[in-house]
């Protein structure tokens, strides 16, 4: 049986490791094959950019070697897809490889599309990759006061995010002394402040009491830099001197070129993963579909599921399990404060006041996560 | 030829249906029509209130076994 898993983010490092554990036998006898392809020899602890954006966690510290995080026995390589070829069972490879797959798994990940808001990635600042986070820092270091606006597209990564980062350019300004010359403001796309209805029945109050305006119902249109206006499609503008954005995201590119889904999300089966119309190809993560967060814990959860499932299908030709939709966000609450989130397709969740013990618990966690890759926690 | 395209939103609780459907209306072409599934009973309320205030047009709502089905048109 060859498993074939394409992308080596947190999704697919952890069922590669997850497998790995359970095919031990099979992988020794030659009965099972476990075969990984990513973009990158490195790999980046994303939750890790919010801290970097605002200077409390140093760049070398968000990355581990990928061969490193995984189990003996996966074949791992630096050689990302280029092309699909679902209906050989093979996928070809930018070194011009052919790889056949009994068995595969895709979990290529997304990345936040500023560009397509005309005006916004030239005027704004972000930080979903370690460059624009490090920009963002920098940017913070030189800011003297005005006002800041942080804005929010959809879908993006990270659900958590636009409320994290909002919180913690706060407390980052507070610490400076700058509260006084510092105005915050907030735009959500929904009616609410968060799209969970209990985080923003807790959210919204904290808002008000740290003097943190917002303004539901904007959804960005385009950003005029010359005049530091945020335009919204619901006809309203906002002015800005710096402007933080949560871009939309989309799927990998490589995934939309080769017809697999609409803006590179892949039509998914909510409970058994499987690609729809695919009874051999698996989605995680981002790359999925699924009307659920974009967020590591998904494809942590869902990984979990698929190795089950994978391990079954091998051992008894069956999968044993549903995704339940399952996802934890922890919640940054400021500098030193935290709650979390979870939930699944049937129960909401209900979110508790911040504690300085859920932070820790976040930090510490910010370091397990290495654990968590390797498939252990 | 203008389409329709179903999103299937139940069980979303984040980023939910709202938030679905304003992602799906970017990929969509005008008008196209889109039909949100949602089993969020505020949706039959929140949808309406942001088609109104966007400028889509919202072709009806209806509820079958406790999901609703929203129907809406891309209209810019």
């Amino acid at each position: 049986m060859r498993i074939l898993i394409v992308g080596g983010g947190m999704g697919g490092t952890i069922l590669a490791n997850n497998l790995a554990r359970r095919l031990t036998t099979e992988l020794k006898s030659g009965k099972a094959r476990i075969t990984m392809l990513s973009a990158s020899d490195k790999h980046m602890y994303q939750p890790g950019l919010l801290y970097l954006a605002v200077g409390r966690i140093a760049p070398d510290e968000l990355y581990r070697d990928q061969a490193g995080l995984l189990e003996p026995g996966i074949e791992f390589h630096v050689d990302p897809v280029t092309e699909f070829k679902l209906d050989k069972n093979e996928v070809v490879t930018q070194g011009g490889k052919t790889h056949a797959y009994d068995i595969l798994v895709i979990a290529t990940g997304s990345r936040m599309t500023p560009e397509t808001i005309p005006g916004l990635a030239e005027n704004c600042e972000t930080f979903y990759t370690e460059a624009t986070a490090l920009k963002m820092f920098k940017r913070l270091r030189e800011f003297e006061g005005g006002k800041v606006v942080i804005t929010v597209g959809v879908p993006h990564k990270c659900p958590m995010a636009p409320l994290e980062i909002t919180f913690m350019l706060h407390d980052y300004f507070k610490d400076r002394g700058m509260l006084d010359k510092v105005k915050l403001h907030y735009t959500y796309p929904i009616g609410r402040i968060h799209s969970l209805e209990n985080v923003a029945k807790w959210a919204t109050p904290e808002f008000d009491r740290l003097g943190i305006t917002y303004e539901t119902l904007f959804n960005m249109k385009e950003v005029d830099g010359a005049n530091k206006i945020l335009k919204s499609e619901e006809g309203t503008e906002v002015n800005y001197d710096l402007l933080i954005a949560i871009p939309a995201h989309k799927g990998m590119e490589v995934i939309e070129k080769n017809g697999l889904g609409q803006n590179g999300w892949i039509p998914t089966h909510r409970h058994q993963l499987n690609m729809e119309g695919r009874s051999n190809v698996f989605v995680l993560g981002d790359t999925t579909n699924l009307p659920i967060s974009k967020a590591g814990s998904t494809a942590h959860f869902e990984a979990d599921t698929l190795g089950e499932n994978i391990a079954g299908m091998i051992k008894m030709g069956t999968p044993v399990r549903d995704y339940d939709g399952k996802v934890f966000c922890f919640i940054e609450a400021g500098k030193d404060r935290a709650t979390y989130a979870m939930f699944n397709y049937q129960n909401p969740p209900e979110p508790k006041a911040p504690t300085k013990a859920v932070h820790w618990f976040k930090m510490a966690y910010n370091k397990l996560y290495w654990v968590s890759a390797r498939g252990l926690l | 030829m203008a389409e329709r395209k179903i999103i299937d939103a139940r069980g979303s609780f984040c980023p939910g249906p709202l938030m679905e459907l304003i992602a799906g209306m970017k990929m969509a072409s005008v008008g196209d029509e889109l039909e949100v599934l949602s089993s969020d009973k505020g949706s039959a309320t929140d949808v309406p209130e942001w088609i109104k205030k966007v400028g889509h047009e919202l072709i009806g709502t209806s509820e079958d076994n406790g999901v609703w089905h929203i129907v809406v048109r891309k209209a810019k």
